[in-house]
């Protein structure tokens, strides 16, 4: 069976959902930022499948822009996960509670 | 089948293999071998990339990714001490709802590509995606996002260097 972009696009919704299951069932804080990193990069598979198949650059420079913002959010959350750590002393999401009524 | 489509089936599994083994390890919870299979996955769908051509941007995805943010990831996992974890026992219910939530999505979503799939005429590939084309496409009609995505950067790190200080006055 020749491979076509429905290959693709099934591997791509499969790390996305493995992703999604993870930020879900998961509850330590760095293994949830780890799914969502999944999940990132099966959109970004998705994206250079769609621009291979259609003959167009644009969709590798939206991942290009994707892989940017991407290190940026890992930047900004891992300090914020720092942060956490040194007030509540736990990367726990059950321990975080703060702003539960 | 060519040699494209059998490299692509290896691929996908291992890429999905080691996706598995990020989230669900059954050997291990420590978030350091989940922090190792995600180098792997992305270096397994660095692969994909190529296949499709995007030699570029495979050559980014494993210089970022595995380069940079897999690392950042673990400095920040020896940084914290995070022995507890291995202790904690996952709820029951909210993982079964938590899965068939999931399964549901995956079940929309995989059953609207292969209904699309049948009506997708076949294409002829004519794209190659090389580095001076991409370039050029950046240059021209993406100039103001790239701008934008530099302020974007230099606000990370301003934010990045604010949240990291011992106390904020």
């Amino acid at each position: 069976m020749n491979v076509g972009l429905e290959h693709y696009l099934i591997v791509s919704t499969i790390l996305f959902c493995l992703g999604l299951w993870g930020v879900i069932v998961r509850r330590n804080l760095l293994i949830i930022y780890m799914s969502l990193e999944l999940m990132l990069n099966a959109a970004n598979l998705a994206l250079v499948a769609f621009s291979r198949y259609n003959n167009k650059m644009d969709g590798q420079v939206i991942v290009f822009f994707i892989i940017t913002v991407a290190a940026a959010e890992v930047a900004v959350g891992l300090a914020l996960i720092v942060a956490l750590y040194r007030k509540k002393q736990s990367a726990h999401v059950e321990d975080l509670t703060t702003m539960k009524l | 089948m060519s040699a494209a489509d059998i490299f692509f089936y290896i691929l996908a599994f291992l890429t999905v293999a080691c996706g598995v083994m990020v989230v669900a390890n059954p050997f291990s919870r420590n978030p350091v071998t989940s922090a190792m299979f995600l180098v792997l996955t992305i270096v397994f769908m660095a692969g994909l990339f190529i296949l499709l051509n995007a030699f570029f941007l495979a050559a980014v995805q494993i210089l970022v990714y595995a380069g940079a943010v897999i690392v950042l990831f673990l400095f920040v996992i020896m940084l914290l001490d995070l022995k507890e974890e291995e202790r904690r026992k996952v709820k029951t219910i909210g993982a079964g709802l938590g899965t068939i939530a999931v399964g549901a999505i995956a079940f929309l979503i995989g059953r609207s590509i292969l209904s699309y799939a049948k009506t997708l005429p076949p294409t002829e590939l004519t794209l190659q995606g090389s580095t001076v084309a991409l370039g050029r496409k950046l240059f021209t009609d993406y100039v103001l996002p790239f701008e934008i995505l530099s302020l974007l950067l230099l606000v990370a790190m301003v934010g990045v260097i604010l949240l990291s200080k011992k106390d904020l006055k």
